[in-house]
């Protein structure tokens, strides 16, 4: 009898352990569905599988009749787009304060202190002052997101940037590099696969930070649409909503895990060689 | 060319080095062996310019070591002494950028091809010729130094500094890494400072040993007093008692010497 600790799972066993629990969840559900329409036709708590099927041919395949558009797409469309630049715009921010706090102890001086205390306010409190600053328009929510993010990002670069061995500095400074070629030729290069992780991880907080800045005031997006139809209880609507924004979610981060091997295939062992 | 006159480096109550006089002509190899925590490296960092010392001078050239690291001073490390995110080429050609002035340390056009050549011929010199392209992490321990080497080498020191190079070596490869280091001191004229805890490697390699240890003694306060050099001999023409007992001195259990 061996200890639990030693046992491991064949690999065709260990992707049937995998898809388990999502098949005990469909059946769960189809049960509960089918339990509750046997007893109301038109319930819209656990819509079946034909209901959403429709919805989700309603909202992607069929111009809306009101105003001529394919909902899903539209929706996709601008959530991405406002996503997109929010993260871009906190990954530059964050790489550039990240990187210049890390490695020049003067900037870090002055600055460590405000980004300290700056991520420590919580970004939704800002958004009224966000919608009022800069109107309810795309910038507001762009800037939620990438202020959301900067503080974050910025302070896990910084931190990278801190680990990287201090016998790589010395040498590049035997070598005779100045202070900005040990910038962008030793630290910017090793801090890259560092900045796809930290976007990696700050996507989860990209998607609320707009979604919520979508429920809020928007009149368009992948949150705008979940949180308009939950008034007439769409679940139909809403479940393959949630299902495409978790599938998109899943996407992004899969591709930044395969540029991040594709482009840096030296980042192994933490960078340390 | 390197003196010292009355060296301190104390941290706080702690004194790490303490009456340092010494001088050191241009070309000699100086190894420099203690036990562990007898201030060799630290010296090493002295004249590296990463630490300052706390009292005296430390002189290049009858100027003042400048207090940070430069040019005119190389270092191996005995790891991390590379740049994993570069092939082995790229690590050379790069001192080579690093010696121009600029922003981005890149070099572009007649400078890199140039830059190549120079970096091929030298990586071949110390036997990496066949491992152009490859990563850092690709390479074995003994590899990733004589890429440390070259590198340092190509930005021309007048002093090598090495600080337990072969430490994390196996036997068979530090004695070829020995061979190497000896025949690029000779070629490249060069003045070098080696740190090791393998007092064989020190006493066969130079041509003159630093032995590190504390003079004084107060069991009371073990850090109240530094440690100083101790013997300072010329390798080659030490009796084997000497060598008996700084082995003595720096290990409990001694081995015989074997020449």
């Amino acid at each position: 009898m061996k200890r639990m600790i030693n046992y491991k799972p064949a690999p065709v066993f260990n992707l049937m352990l995998g898809l388990l629990p999502f098949v005990l969840l469909v059946i769960l559900y189809m049960v509960g569905s089918d339990a509750r329409l046997e007893l109301n036709p038109n319930d819209k708590l656990l819509p079946g599988f034909e209901q959403i099927g429709t919805a989700i041919d309603r909202m992607a395949f069929e111009p809306n009749k009101r105003s001529g558009d394919y909902l899903l797409w539209v929706d996709t469309a601008s959530s991405l787009t406002r996503l997109s630049l929010g993260v871009l715009i906190a990954a530059v921010l964050g790489l550039m304060i990240g990187l210049l706090t890390g490695a020049l102890p003067l900037i870090a001086a002055g600055l460590s202190p405000l980004l300290t205390v700056t991520s420590l306010i919580p970004p939704l409190a800002l958004l009224p002052v966000l919608f009022i600053v800069f109107g309810l328009g795309e910038l507001s929510k762009v800037v939620l997101i990438a202020i959301g993010i900067t503080p974050f990002i910025a302070r896990d670069i910084q931190r990278r940037t801190l680990e990287i061995p201090s016998e790589q500095l010395v040498k590049a400074q035997t070598l005779g590099a100045n202070t900005s070629q040990i910038l962008v030729r030793v630290l910017l290069p090793q801090l890259m696969p560092k900045l796809i992780d930290a976007v990696r991880l700050s996507l989860g907080a990209g998607w609320l930070f707009l979604i919520a800045a979508e429920a809020i005031a928007a009149t368009d997006g992948l949150g705008y649409r979940i949180f308009l139809v939950r008034r007439y209880m769409s679940m139909d609507v809403i479940l393959p909503y949630v299902a495409w924004i978790t599938l998109l979610a899943f996407m992004f981060d899969q591709l930044l895990a395969w540029l991040n091997t594709r482009l840096y295939p030296w980042d192994v062992h933490g960078g340390r060689s | 060319m390197i003196e010292a006159i009355n060296l301190w480096k104390e941290y706080g109550d702690n004194v790490v080095l303490e009456r340092l006089n010494l001088e050191v002509e241009e070309g000699e190899f100086i190894t420099m062996v203690g036990a562990s925590g007898c201030g060799k490296s630290t010296f090493l960092n002295l004249l590296l310019g990463t630490q300052n010392q706390t009292r005296g001078e430390l002189l290049i050239d009858g100027k003042p070591i400048p207090q940070e690291p430069g040019p005119d001073r190389g270092i191996v490390f005995q790891q991390y002494s590379v740049f994993p995110h570069m092939t082995v080429l790229e690590n050379v050609m790069a001192a080579k950028a690093f010696q121009r002035r600029g922003i981005s340390g890149y070099l572009f056009g007649q400078a890199k091809r140039a830059a190549r050549t120079e970096a091929t011929r030298l990586l071949e010199e110390v036997g990496l010729g066949h491992a152009l392209k490859q990563y850092p992490h690709q390479l074995s321990g003994g590899m990733k130094q004589r890429l440390a080497i070259a590198q340092a080498l190509l930005g021309k020191p007048r002093v090598l500094l090495l600080d337990e190079p072969f430490g994390a070596l196996d036997p068979g490869i530090r004695a070829e890494m020995h061979q190497l280091v000896q025949r690029l001191w000779r070629e490249h004229k060069l003045t070098i400072f080696m740190v090791t805890h393998d007092l064989k490697e020190g006493f066969f390699l130079g041509t003159r040993l630093w032995v590190f240890d504390k003079l004084r003694h107060d069991p009371q306060a073990p850090n109240a007093y530094g440690a100083s050099i101790t013997y300072d001999l010329p390798v080659g023409k030490m009796d084997p008692e000497t060598y008996q007992a700084i082995d003595d001195n720096l290990r409990p259990a001694p081995i015989p010497i074997a020449v």
